[in-house]
């Protein structure tokens, strides 16, 4: 049985801004972003519009890239993601974990890998880069998502994967946005 | 040739390209998730223009925010002028970034799009309301 309580407590206590586990679809994000909007109120514009922009991009990511994965005989199968946006020393942090293939895991993390890798000033030079080559991806993204977020935060992005068994594992994936 | 008109959405900009005045407005936000769908008429409408163009040609963006997945497109929209600068005599193409004060980042954006499709840019900051 969950305790409500609990979990009320747990968020109040790690900040959590906005919480979201489910399918991620065109309507949810509108509503996640509407949301978003309305508790950033207070916040300076700066700020305001790097986490909406980082929000926006994390959020289409999920929405074409989450993998499905096969629960149980009676569940069937589940394509749920989780976001998560907390504030903790000056920093909000975008969070949003999704199922992944394990064959496509070492391409990402190569991608993640190369993006920290790079100061500010290569990665602007690398998205002008990315945008200009012609090639579009098959789901219209050319990585350009990952680069856009990483020259927003301005900081070292945070990931890992946890294998879930031979064929998927869940893709945990931390933006943090400084005060 | 008609004007193009396309009304805001919550997730897509509105347009209002004028082939008589050579004036193209375009202002919201672009993050669609199915970008293609959106821009493709607005590409389709630009050849047409192409074929007898204005003697100037300004394109006003004012964006408050947009997907990396439209940031592909607004360049291929850029880009599809840049023949009027290059090859017609006489006619030129001046692109007006308008981006709200203390948005840098919309700022550099303008500056990069400026570099990547060589044409001429005006950055333009506006006092938010």
């Amino acid at each position: 049985m969950v305790d409500a309580y609990k979990m009320f407590s747990l968020m109040e206590k790690e900040n959590i801004v906005i919480s979201f586990k489910g399918e991620i679809t065109s309507e949810i994000i509108s509503e996640v972003l509407r949301m978003a909007e309305d508790k950033l109120d207070g916040e300076k514009n700066s700020i305001r519009k790097k986490i909406y922009n980082i929000l926006v991009e994390g959020l289409q990511n999920l929405y074409h890239h989450s993998e499905t994965r096969h629960i149980s005989e009676d569940m069937g199968e589940t394509k749920e993601a989780i976001l998560l946006i907390w504030y903790e020393d000056n920093t909000y942090h975008i969070q949003t974990g999704n199922y992944i293939k394990n064959e496509n895991i070492p391409l990402l993390k190569t991608k993640l890998e190369k993006i920290n890798a790079m100061s500010k000033d290569e990665l602007r030079k690398y998205y002008k880069e990315v945008l200009n080559n012609n090639q579009f991806s098959e789901k219209g993204g050319a990585s350009l998502g990952m680069i856009d977020i990483a020259k927003r935060s301005g900081e070292k992005l945070d990931f890992s994967f946890t294998k879930v068994n031979d064929y998927i594992s869940f893709f945990d994936f931390v933006v943090k946005v400084k005060k | 040739m008609d004007k193009l008109i396309i009304e805001k959405t919550k997730q897509t900009p509105a347009v209002s390209f004028d082939p008589d005045s050579g004036v193209f407005n375009m202002s919201g936000r672009s993050i669609p998730e199915n970008t293609f769908d959106y821009y493709k008429p607005i590409l389709t409408w630009l050849d047409g223009y192409l074929k007898n163009p204005q003697d100037k040609t300004i394109v006003k963006v004012h964006l408050e925010y947009f997907n990396t997945s439209s940031s592909k497109f607004i360049l291929e929209l850029f880009k599809k002028l840049t023949p009027i600068n290059n090859d017609m005599d006489d006619k030129e193409v001046l692109v007006e970034w308008y981006y709200d004060e203390d948005d840098e980042e919309m700022m550099e954006t303008g500056e990069d799009y400026m570099e990547v499709s060589g044409l001429t840019f005006e950055l333009i900051e506006v006092e938010e309301e």
